[in-house]
Formats: structure tokens, sequence, C-alpha cells
């Protein structure tokens, strides 16, 4: 027999879909991907779709799964917060083990509070900055904060405590940060209930948004409702379901239902004695006015100096990324790239590329190098910062021309052992995966300390054949900072970043 | 001090202190005080860190003797890769000399690079298989088929096609992670100890399966060099003195069999290859007890001679076997 509660139902979807993700997430690796949609509920997310439909006026690909969330929202409400959100989802459970300390408080906690408006105003300044051609949503939606939390902070970290997920431990760039982001997120259900959703959570004030019309929602019989407030004994949205319901705040988890002694509550449509419901709780004159900053903010996060205003040497893009400005268009940070990628050298920028590429991918080749055949980070890019490219595209077979290239690869000669210690080595040209070697050699006789002489190989970078994969600089014996090293200029993706004029 | 509950909220309520509570507060006081004093001199140290005793390991030699009816050297030519491995291991007088039923094998092909079978910058997944049914026919408990790759180790196994073969075959491939590595007494002029994979520590047999490729430094990448890929650490700097290193691992690591792979040779751009015009097929399968022999005899396919690769001579000298393999007791054979 099914069961008759909907909270029930809420229950069992929250767990399927929490279970997904973190299935989806642990078979996004080279061994386990196969053919598996990894990337689903980054696609499913609608701030992504239409954030990124702003920047770039394309849905891209999966991203148009997104209507899958889009259209039941406008009928059913914010169903996605508690039934299939990760981040909604943990935040609720927490929430519920919290509450538990302080069962007092309950009913205060659970009222709507003029507070929760931030996230209206959050989502304006992600959609106008948007619509200029930034895309910073991936901040701040639970999604990609997920996704990312989990790739660069939990999976580490369970590795490290003994589960079995990677062949070698992987360590992250700055991941501490993302690692006590996720805490305080977590930890502030402890003071109030679903503090993310309720009052920061852009994806949250999207939906509400879309919900402000829908027919289905909690509906109050005012005749049976004997005023006691219990409905807000676990109300998840703080949506005032006691009184006149605000919709937009309403993440339809039906735990009020289960509470009401008198049957006054029920999901649908509203019926005769059914209460009358608040509308959203925004200021026109607040919303121009954060647009308007918004819109004057722009100039100065562009005029600031960053990679997509002069090229930048640290700045090695993954491979098949679109040039730095479109790249910051389309990346949404959500580190499922970091997460496919087998050598663990794709890593979260802090600042390298200016503020608008925080946790944007680059790589860092002294923890790992770009494997010659590998595409798999543009597969589980889910908005196209990286393109889907092939491994004939990467490497430059028919009917491709050239290799796509990251960068340069270019000699520090006072650290080389062959050019500064008289000492034998040429690991980097070993290692150099194209055929011809991008790195050769000359036979040099050398006169050594003592006066005798010896035959050494001097290792040389031809730019026209190093695609700057960097596996050079991550084999190199000289440990902290290798002898070579592998800069941005020469990428296939700008035009501007070049060096050679005959290519 | 003590609590008591008023109403619905908590209130203190002060009173003199009992001699039992006195007494009670002075002996925990003089307990800790005893304890801390008491952890202090115990541990009293002149080094700033605890001394950890690390185990350091040998590995055992895998080597056995042979009777002077087999063949110690022998080369099979042919085009079907199972019949020519099966046929060069039989001149030496079958599986059967080397495993004795209930061993547990470990078999090192050369699987370094993402690259596919055609490239042949890896060991033939077919020789591969061969060799792992030959030695589950022998009763061999089981056969590990393991290296420590310079790629990305998932891809490579996979796209060498050396993981589906030897699966298919009856071996449990190993991928080494971080933890899977012993450190070991090398006992070797420049290695002395280093990390070992544990697996060769597990192993009653090893099998070393290499193929003969190009290299720029060391001119030659072959059987002794392979087994480098024994080992991880900061391998990279073996280069520094190739010769002497290659020497060193081929006095700590003795094979009970080596499995020679010229079926594909790669003669340019070596080690890594990546063009099929670096490849040339020379069809041929050599197998034998002696290292250096083996070595020397697939210098032909490169067109190099001993004089040209000092670590032969060395191994020769430390008594790893002989650069003249025309003094071992060799046996050729043409198949179809």
């Amino acid at each position: 027999m099914l069961p008759k509660k909907l909270r029930t139902y809420r229950r069992i979807y929250a767990a399927f879909f929490f279970g997904l993700f973190l299935l989806l997430l642990f078979l996004t690796d080279f061994g386990r991907i196969k053919g598996f949609e990894t990337s689903l509920l980054l696609e499913l997310d609608p701030l992504t779709a239409i954030a990124a439909f702003l920047t770039s006026g394309t849905f891209y690909l999966g991203l148009l799964l997104a209507l899958l969330i889009i259209i039941p929202t406008l009928f059913l409400g914010r169903f996605f917060c508690s039934w299939i959100c990760p981040l909604g989802i943990a935040n609720q459970f927490l929430g519920w083990l919290f509450h538990g300390l302080r069962p007092h408080e309950r009913y205060d906690l659970n009222r709507y509070r003029s507070s929760y408006r931030i996230k209206y105003y959050l989502l304006t300044v992600l959609l106008v900055l948007a619509l200029f051609g930034s895309l910073q949503v991936g901040l701040l939606d639970p999604i990609a904060l997920m996704v990312r939390s989990f790739t660069l902070a939990v999976f580490p970290a369970l590795n490290l405590s003994g589960a079995e997920i990677y062949l070698n431990q992987p360590v992250f760039h700055g991941a501490v940060l993302i690692a006590l982001l996720l805490i305080a997120i977590l930890l502030a259900n402890r003071f109030l209930p679903r503090f993310w959703c309720r009052t920061l959570c852009p994806l949250g004030a999207l939906l509400g948004v879309l919900s402000r019309r829908a027919p289905l929602r909690i509906q109050r019989d005012v005749d049976k409702c004997i005023d006691c407030d219990k409905c807000l004994k676990a109300c998840q949205g703080g949506c005032d379901p006691h009184a006149e319901l605000r919709v937009s705040e309403c993440h339809v988890c039906m735990n009020c239902i289960e509470e009401c002694p008198t049957q006054a509550l029920h999901y649908g449509l509203p019926r005769e004695r059914s209460s009358v419901h608040k509308p959203l709780d925004i200021n026109r004159r607040r919303l121009v006015e954060t647009s308007v900053a918004t819109a004057l903010f722009f100039p100065m996060l562009r005029s600031s100096l960053a990679a997509h205003s002069a090229p930048t040497a640290a700045v090695i893009r993954p491979p098949g990324s679109l040039p730095e400005e479109e790249f910051l268009g389309r990346c949404i940070k959500c580190a499922a790239c970091m997460r496919i990628c087998p050598t663990n050298v794709l890593q979260p920028a802090l600042l390298e590329s200016g503020l608008e590429g925080l946790w944007t991918p680059m790589l860092i080749n002294k923890l790992g190098y770009c494997e010659h055949h590998c595409t798999l980070c543009g597969e589980a890019c889910p908005t196209g910062a990286i393109r889907r490219i092939s491994v004939q595209e990467k490497v430059g077979e028919q009917p491709f021309d050239k290799p796509i290239k990251l960068g340069t690869a270019f000699y520090d000669h006072g650290r080389c052992l062959p050019w500064a210690m008289h000492t034998e080595c040429i690991v980097c040209e070993e290692m150099c995966p194209t055929s011809p070697k991008a790195i050769w050699y000359k036979k040099v006789e050398i006169s050594t300390r003592e006066g005798g002489s010896t035959e050494l190989k001097q290792p040389y970078v031809d730019p026209r054949l190093c695609i700057g994969c960097g596996i050079c600089e991550n084999k190199c014996p000289v440990e902290d900072m290798a002898a070579i090293r592998v800069s941005s200029v020469g990428e296939t993706r700008s035009v501007e970043n070049q060096m050679i004029l005959k290519q | 001090m003590a609590r008591e509950r008023q109403g619905s909220k908590y209130k203190r309520v002060v009173r003199p202190r009992t001699r039992r509570e006195f007494l009670r507060d002075l002996g925990a006081t003089a307990l800790a005080a005893g304890g801390f004093t008491a952890l202090g001199m115990l541990n009293y140290s002149e080094r700033p860190v605890r001394e950890v005793l690390r185990d350091i390991e040998k590995l055992k030699d895998f080597r056995i003797q042979l009777p002077e009816q087999f063949a110690q050297l022998s080369v099979v030519h042919g085009s079907q890769v199972e019949p020519m491995v099966k046929e060069a291991i039989e001149l030496l007088g079958g599986m059967e000399r080397f495993i004795t039923k209930g061993d547990r094998v470990l078999i090192k092909p050369n699987v370094g690079w993402d690259r596919q079978p055609e490239q042949a910058a890896n060991t033939n997944p077919e020789v591969v298989a061969a060799v792992v049914r030959q030695c589950r026919d022998a009763g061999a408990s089981e056969v590990v088929v393991t290296d420590v790759s310079l790629n990305d180790p998932q891809r490579c196994f996979f796209r060498s096609g050396i993981q589906t073969a030897a699966q298919q075959a009856g071996a449990v491939v190993e991928l080494p992670g971080g933890n899977d590595f012993i450190d070991t007494d090398m006992q070797g002029e420049l290695l002395k100890v280093w990390p070992v994979a544990r697996h060769y520590h597990a192993a009653d047999k090893v099998i070393n399966i290499p193929i003969v490729k190009h290299h720029s430094l060391c001119g030659c990448t072959l059987g002794m060099k392979n087994l480098y890929g024994a080992i991880g650490g900061r391998r990279n700097q073996l280069h520094q003195d190739i010769h002497t290193s290659i020497a060193d691992l081929a006095s700590a690591v003795r094979p009970t069999l080596t499995v020679m792979d010229a079926v594909r040779v790669l003669k340019h751009n070596g080690p890594t290859g990546g063009s099929l015009d670096d490849v040339s097929r020379e069809n041929t399968i050599i197998a034998g007890i002696d290292p250096v022999a083996i070595d020397a005899y697939s210098l032909k396919f490169l067109d190099l001679t001993p004089e040209k690769l000092p670590f032969l001579a060395l191994g020769e000298a430390r008594g790893l076997g002989v650069v003249d393999w025309r003094r071992l007791r060799m046996k050729e054979s043409q198949l179809g």
C-alpha cells in the first residue's frame, strides 16, 4: 500500500536525490563515468541555465533540462528546495537535528523575517552581472556550491579518512576556504533553520519568483484553524502557514499539514474558506536601486587587472576552454572538471585570473599535467566553458591540422641540471608526449670545474610543437620549482596571447 | 556552587562549601598536579620528536636454476603471438620449470604510457595475456599484473589493452596507489632505500615482460630498465646516472623469467612514441633467464651495440648475466 502522507513522499524523494547527488559525483571519474550523465543535477538547475543564457544567448546542451524544474515550479511552487536540492536537503536534515536542542524556540525561529528578502537582491545582482557578461551565479548557486564543496573538500577528506574514492590522494588549491564555507553554511542551521535557503540562496529566490502564481499551494481553512501555530513547529521556508501564506517562501515540505491538529491545512487548489495569501515581499524601488548599483559596479569589476584584460602567465585553462572573456561568461565554478581530471592538475583559482575568476579551473602543473589523450573535463563541463572536444581535435589528428595548445614550456637555465649543473637528465624529453617530441636536445662537450670535459644532452623546446601539457614541468626532478615551466603564451584559445609570427 | 531549577530559568544559588567538597576538590587538584609532573618526567627527551623505527625490508631473489638440457635463451619468430610466447617458454623447458603449483606470480609488463597497442609504447597485451594463461595452466594460485605507470595509471592500463587482456586471461590487475609502497633496501650503489610496490614483497615469482623501445637518454629501454616500474618515489632522478641506476635496479629485482616483446618495436621518439611511423613490426619473442643477455640480444632491433650501453657491462660485472648472449645455450625457432 502506498503511504498517504505527502511528507513521507517528500522524504523518499529527498533521500533519493541526495543519494543521486553523491552517486553522480562518485561516478565522475575516468574509470566509472562510462556513459552516465554525471552533470545531471547541474543541468537541471534553472539559475545556471537562465544566467548562462543571459551571458551568451544559448541554452547549451543539457541546460535545456532546466525546463524540467522551471515548468513544474510554475504550477507546484518551490518543490525543488526540499525535494531535490542536495544543499536544501542537507540543511533540512541538519535543521531538524539541531532543532531538537532548542524546542522552546522552534515556533519563533520559523516565523517569516524581513531578512529573507536578501536573497532576492542577491539574485538581482547576479542576474544583472550576467546581463553584462559576467557569470557569477556559481558562487552562490546551491548545486554548483555543493558539487564544488564535495569535489574540493568533502571527497578528498573522506579519502584521507580511509574511503577508497581515488587511487592517489588529491589536493586542491585553497580548498580549506571552501570547506570552511560549507561548514559555516551547514552550522548556520544551528541558529536559524535553513538560514542559507531562506536568506541567501539565489536559486531559491528565482524559484520563489517563478512560483508567485502557482495554482497548487498550501491552503489554510480559516474556519477549521484554531490559531494554535503548531504548523510553525517544523516549517522549512518560514512562510507563515499559520497566517497568510507567503507562497514564494514555501518549500512545499508538507510538514505543516502533518502538524495541524484540525486538518485545516491542505496542499492543492483553494477551497471556499481558504485564507488569502501574501504577495512577494520585495520593494520595487530597492530592486531598481540594486540593479543600478550593480550596473555601476560592473565597469569597475572589468577595469581591474585580470586575465581577460592582459594575458596572465599562470592562468592556463583546460583544453577546449573558450577565450577568457567568454569563459568567464560560461564557467559556474562548479569544479566538475576538477572532479574528473585524472591527474589533479585542474585547480580552483583564487585571484590569479581576477575576482571574476574565483574558483574557475586552471592548471597547476606542479600537482599534475594535462594527459595527452584525455578530454574528460569538456565532457564534465555542464555549461560549455570547456568545449566538448574530440581526441583528434585535441592532439591535432585528421581532420584537424593543429593540436590544442594550453601554453608553452620554457627552460629556466639557472635551475636545469644539464644547463646549470653539468648533470645528465632530460626527463622532460622522455615525458614529452608529442610525435615528434617538442623537446629536443643538443649533444654538447662541456669543460668541467676540474678541468676535464664531459658530454651532455642539453634540452630545448620547439614552440611550434609544444602543446603546453605541462608533463615536463610536473616530472622535472627539480622538485619545488621546476626547471621547465609552462606559461599561457601561445594558447590556442587566445588571439592576443601569442609570440611566434610564423606558425 | 550548585544549580537549582527555579521556574523555567536556571538561577545561581550561593551557599558555603562543605568540608567534604573542599577535600574532594583538594584531592582532585593534587591528582592533576601529580599527573602533569609524571607526564613531563616520563616523556622528557633530548630529541625534538619521538624516534620512529621504520621497517626496511629486502626483496627476495626470484631466480631459479635451469637444468642443462634446456635453453637459457629462446628466440621465436612468427605471426601469431600466443603460440610464439608458448613456444619461447617451451624451449626453456615449459612454464612448469618456473612456476610451482600454488605460486603467487607477479607479472611486470611495461604499462608506462597512455598509448594504444599499435603505438608500441607499452607491452603488447596479447603477450601479457599469453604469459598469464601459461602461469594459470602451470598452477599459479594468483597472477598479479602491475606496473607503476608514468601517465595516469587508470588510462594506461585501460588504453594499453592490458587491463582487459590480463583480466580475461585470469589475472588480477593492481594499480599501485600512494599507500602501496614499502621502503626497501636496494643495496645498490645509487639506490639505497627506495619505495617498492608492495606486490613484489608478496610474490613468489616475478616475470618481467618488457617491450623493445628507443629511449633518447639511455639509447634503449629493454628488460633491465623496465624494472623502473617496480619502484615509486623520486625515480625521475635516476636519469642523472641512468646506467648505474639500471644496474642497481636489476641487482635488486631479480626476475624468475624475462619475456621480451619484440612484436612491434618503437624505433624513434621513444619511450613515448605516439605515431605509427615510429613503429616497426619485428614479430619476435625472446625469452630467457639471463636479463643481461636478453637485453644485449634485443639491441639488434634498434641498430645499437652493447658498447654504447654501459649498463650491460655493469650488469655483467655484478654477475647478473652475460653481455655476449652467444655464450648461452640458445634455441631459435620459426613459427608459421
